[in-house]
């Protein structure tokens, strides 16, 4: 799905059996863009600020977004399917006290639906092996020092849930409103590479 | 359900020859059950194109020093049921 990799061999193979499915008539070539294209709509990082904006100024939302995402996040038009399959989603805040960070040791799995797709270094053997084993070293040279009293936990999606990260509200923003709260929301930050 | 939430759980130690989505470096560990995360197919069966029954799935909490020997944080793997045992 990554842009920079339409000439790899995996594209042409998909490329190869999408044309076989569309020649034998068992694949629609204008509904296959279409659902594409709906999904592509909202699985892009501003889908995954939005969602943490909404918990900064809405304590309920918030309470039922950590009980059941899948559930709460309706509430603001998004969905973990965007007419795919649907995944489970598990939100995991930050703290004063406690840090999250997510990782997929095993493939690449990732909240595409909110979040689109994942980074090159999310997909690396180097990002994949060592956030596991020594997550504070990793954040460091991602550029987020960690007091040595937070907690680390590493989330790594290895079977069928995705994770999101609700990073903490920063200080000093008491007079934002909620898109302004949700443009200082990154990406790494809802990988939980960054603070915010 | 045979886990619930508190739990103490040992990943199984087999190194199958075949997709497993148990990772190396958690397997025969003792661990914590966080939360069910409800059923599905073990995948390490659905990759060798076998039939294979929905079961639970747990997110289970590993301190590092058990997965690793040292460090000071926690990494948390999600885990079949049938990969999984009394701790």
């Amino acid at each position: 799905m990554s842009d920079d990799h339409d000439d790899s061999a995996i594209a042409r193979q998909v490329r190869g059996v999408e044309a076989l499915l569309e020649a034998r008539g068992l694949v629609d070539p204008v509904e296959l863009d279409r659902a594409l294209q709906a999904f592509l709509a909202r699985a892009c990082p501003a889908s995954g600020a939005r969602v943490v904006a909404r918990a900064w100024v809405d304590d309920g939302f918030r309470t039922r977004l950590l009980a059941d995402a899948n559930a709460a996040l309706p509430e603001l038009g998004l969905s973990m399917g965007g007419g795919l399959q649907e995944q489970r989603l598990q939100v995991v805040a930050n703290t004063a006290d406690a840090h999250n960070v997510v990782v997929c040791t095993l493939c690449s799995c990732y909240p595409i639906a909110l979040l689109g797709p994942s980074p090159t270094w999310y997909k690396s053997e180097a990002y994949r092996s060592r956030v596991v084993r020594d997550p504070r070293a990793v954040l460091r040279e991602l550029g987020l020092e960690l007091d040595d009293a937070v907690d680390i936990t590493v989330w790594d999606a290895s079977a069928e849930t995705r994770y999101l990260v609700l990073p903490a509200r920063p200080a000093g923003t008491d007079g934002l409103d909620e898109p302004a709260l949700a443009e200082l929301v990154t990406r790494d930050g809802l990988i939980g590479v960054a603070a915010c | 359900m045979r886990f619930a939430p508190g739990d103490r759980v040992r990943t199984s130690r087999v190194d199958p020859p075949h997709h497993s989505r148990l990772p190396r470096y958690a397997r025969g560990a003792v661990g914590t059950v966080v939360e069910p995360q409800g059923r599905h197919p073990l995948a390490d069966l659905r990759a060798q194109g076998l039939p294979a029954e929905p079961e639970p799935v747990y997110t289970v909490r590993f301190p590092a020093r058990e997965l690793f020997g040292d460090g000071d944080h926690s990494v948390t793997v999600d885990v079949w049921e049938s990969r999984l045992e009394d701790g």
